[in-house]
């Protein structure tokens, strides 16, 4: 296979059948070209889709309350439900197992400032799961901790935008932020993947939010994310049961929509993943079948470029050419071809979504591209189609006997 | 040094078979330069192809240099072809896309030999063919008799023991003919046994033995004075 004899007798074979060569690559090149495209594609839809989930965990649960829409157990309709800290005892104590992380949430909205430089943030006060819930990285400090908790301390976190507003090029790590005239020691700075509004948030611990801004044990969402080992259709029954818990608890009817809401990114992860594999596997379908018909081109061409050798083959032969070597070099020839227009198809396709990809964004089409297993796994299966290409012909070329070959016509 | 016994060979045609060789018995000496003569379908060159191993008898014995070739593999045939037999065609049969000492290297590539070593055996024996020049043309750029010295150069390239000519002479002009018999009988000289299945008189006398055949029988078997193709070049 690395005799370089047996590769010069090769290309000397394809030079001299220049046109038709290239020819029956077309084919090929033109399924793998199709192939990678629309597999760049798909691969660009579901960047769209883990885009869209980046910022949160996609095992998350929100549970948000309203107001009811239906009386139910003598309460009228239009009743307010409030979450309170015991709501998060409870979902923790009687979940413990199917639950990850979970964390309260209180939004407050508040003038921040230091110095002479003012502002208005949004902030979020949390417990400390709120960062694994939220994908928070930490760029400088710590986050909000247990002990923060059970302190009230006056601590918070800041988005990195904050200290670029509030700090303009000093490190804010340290310093005190006044809130709303309170000061807060600031423990810690974040980045986050979710854009620039969730980097203009300040975290601050839910206990202390408590205390200083209405001294009750309200929350206004609570969050948390599903045991991971959890399938889709496990996690799907297990928001289920929680609302319907919930529902009892705060006495609302089960047909209530807007009282209390949970919403299981496993519904949207399932769908998406549905969506993602059903399209992955009309692309293999489209790919493979496009290959095929490349295949049998190929073979066919080389079934054509074997009679026409005949001849040659025959003399060959006589010339003590084993049946193997024939073999060989017919099988060879079209490995090469199919995997050299293979590798053009492969590469023009990679140019073009280079090229295209930008241009696709708007079509919820980001960073469309292929990654190096499939172009790995496109030379293994270009080299097997090879072969496959080529087993027929060069089977019908060693059976050639040398004897009729050369008898002059 | 060749052996036949008692060679049988039949072709199916249709429903019937054609009876081609019917107990054919022949003997060639080490250095012997034999002619099989016979008319069209006399079957002289189904003969020379069962002896060129292209062919297999039906019933018989062939013994080739002591070696018995019967049922052979394909992969023993084609060792045995590259190391006994050197063939000479009425058509030349170079490759076209291959220039002349590429072709004359070809049977030195299925020996295994590496390509230098190839290279310089197949020029040595273009050389004595009188066509080092032209090494590096391919077969469309030479003559006729110069593309048949090729093939000489080819069929001597790998050194066998022995020489099959099938009509070597049968697309050339007469001329062109004496030259490829002269260098024939040159070779003969030099000691190698060499068969060659002809229909013209003048190129069977330049042998040293005929062998006519009729209807798949041996007529007659007779040694001939030789008449040397260099008084007519």
């Amino acid at each position: 296979m690395f005799d370089r004899d047996l590769w010069r007798e090769i290309f000397q074979s394809i030079n001299m059948n220049r046109t038709r060569s290239v020819l029956s690559g077309f084919t090929v090149a033109f399924a793998i070209l199709l192939f990678t495209i629309l597999f760049g594609i798909a691969n660009g839809l579901n960047n769209t889709f883990a885009e869209a989930f980046a910022d949160d965990a996609n095992n998350s649960i929100f549970i948000q309350s309203g107001t009811t829409t239906k009386a139910h157990k003598g309460y009228q309709a239009g009743r307010q439900i409030q979450f309170k800290n015991k709501d998060y005892d409870y979902i923790k104590e009687e979940y413990g197992d199917k639950v990850q992380y979970i964390t309260s949430r209180l939004y407050l909205n508040v003038n921040a400032s230091f110095r002479n430089e003012k502002n208005t943030y949004n902030v979020r006060a949390v417990h400390p799961d709120h960062q694994y819930l939220e994908n928070t990285k930490m760029k400088e400090g710590r986050y909000i901790n247990q002990l923060d908790l059970d302190n009230r301390s006056k601590v918070v976190v800041i988005g990195r935008l904050v200290e670029e507003d509030l700090f303009l090029k000093t490190t804010a790590l340290g310093k005190y932020l006044s809130l709303n005239g309170l000061q807060y020691k600031i423990v810690g700075i974040f980045t986050d993947d979710g854009g620039d509004n969730e980097e203009r948030l300040i975290y601050m611990p839910i206990s202390t939010a408590q205390r200083v801004y209405g001294n009750n044990d309200y929350i206004d969402q609570i969050n948390l994310t599903y045991n991971p080992e959890m399938n889709y259709d496990k996690a799907i029954a297990f928001s289920n049961s929680l609302t319907k818990d919930l529902k009892d608890r705060f006495d609302v009817a089960s047909s209530d929509q807007r009282a209390i809401r949970v919403r299981n990114l496993a519904n949207e992860s399932k769908t998406v993943n549905q969506m993602t594999f059903g399209l992955g596997v009309i692309i293999i379908v489209i790919g493979f079948g496009t290959l095929i018909a490349g295949v049998v081109g190929v073979s066919n061409i080389m079934i054509f470029i074997v009679k026409e050798r005949t001849k040659e083959i025959g003399i060959r032969k006589a010339l003590g050419a084993s049946p193997k070597s024939i073999i060989s070099i017919i099988l060879m020839e079209s490995i090469l071809i199919t995997a050299i227009a293979g590798y053009v198809g492969l590469l023009i396709g990679m140019g073009v979504l280079e090229f295209i990809g930008p241009s696709l964004e708007t079509y919820f089409i980001k960073d469309p591209s292929v990654s190096t297993t499939l172009v790995i796994g496109a030379t293994i299966t270009l080299i097997i189609a090879g072969g496959i290409a080529g087993y027929l012909p060069a089977k019908k070329a060693s059976q050639i006997k040398p004897i009729v070959a050369l008898r002059d016509d | 040094m060749l052996n036949i016994k008692k060679l049988h060979k039949s072709y199916p045609i249709g429903d019937s078979s054609l009876h081609v060789l019917k107990g054919i018995d022949l003997s060639v000496e080490n250095g012997e330069m034999v002619a099989i003569m016979g008319s069209s379908g006399s079957g002289k060159s189904t003969l020379l192809n069962i002896i060129g191993m292209l062919d297999e008898a039906d019933e018989g014995e062939y013994i080739l240099d002591g070696v018995p070739i019967k049922n052979l593999t394909e992969k023993k045939a084609a060792i045995y072809r590259n190391k006994f037999l050197g063939f000479i065609f009425q058509s030349f049969n170079l490759i076209n896309y291959k220039n002349a000492l590429d072709n004359v290297a070809l049977p030195l590539y299925y020996q295994g030999i590496k390509r230098q070593e190839r290279q310089e055996k197949a020029l040595f024996h273009l050389e004595k063919v009188g066509l080092k020049a032209w090494a590096h043309h391919l077969p469309n750029e030479l003559s006729g008799g110069q593309k048949q010295r090729v093939a000489i150069a080819r069929a001597l390239a790998a050194n066998p023991k022995l020489l099959l000519a099938d009509e070597p002479t049968g697309a050339l002009d007469t001329k062109t003919s004496y030259e490829i018999m002269d260098f024939i009988q040159h070779l003969n000289d030099e000691g190698k046994t060499i068969l060659i299945v002809t229909h013209e008189e003048d190129i069977a006398h330049m042998c040293k033995r005929i062998v006519r055949l009729k209807d798949g029988v041996i007529m007659e078997d007779e040694k001939v004075e030789q008449v040397r193709a260099s008084q007519y070049v």
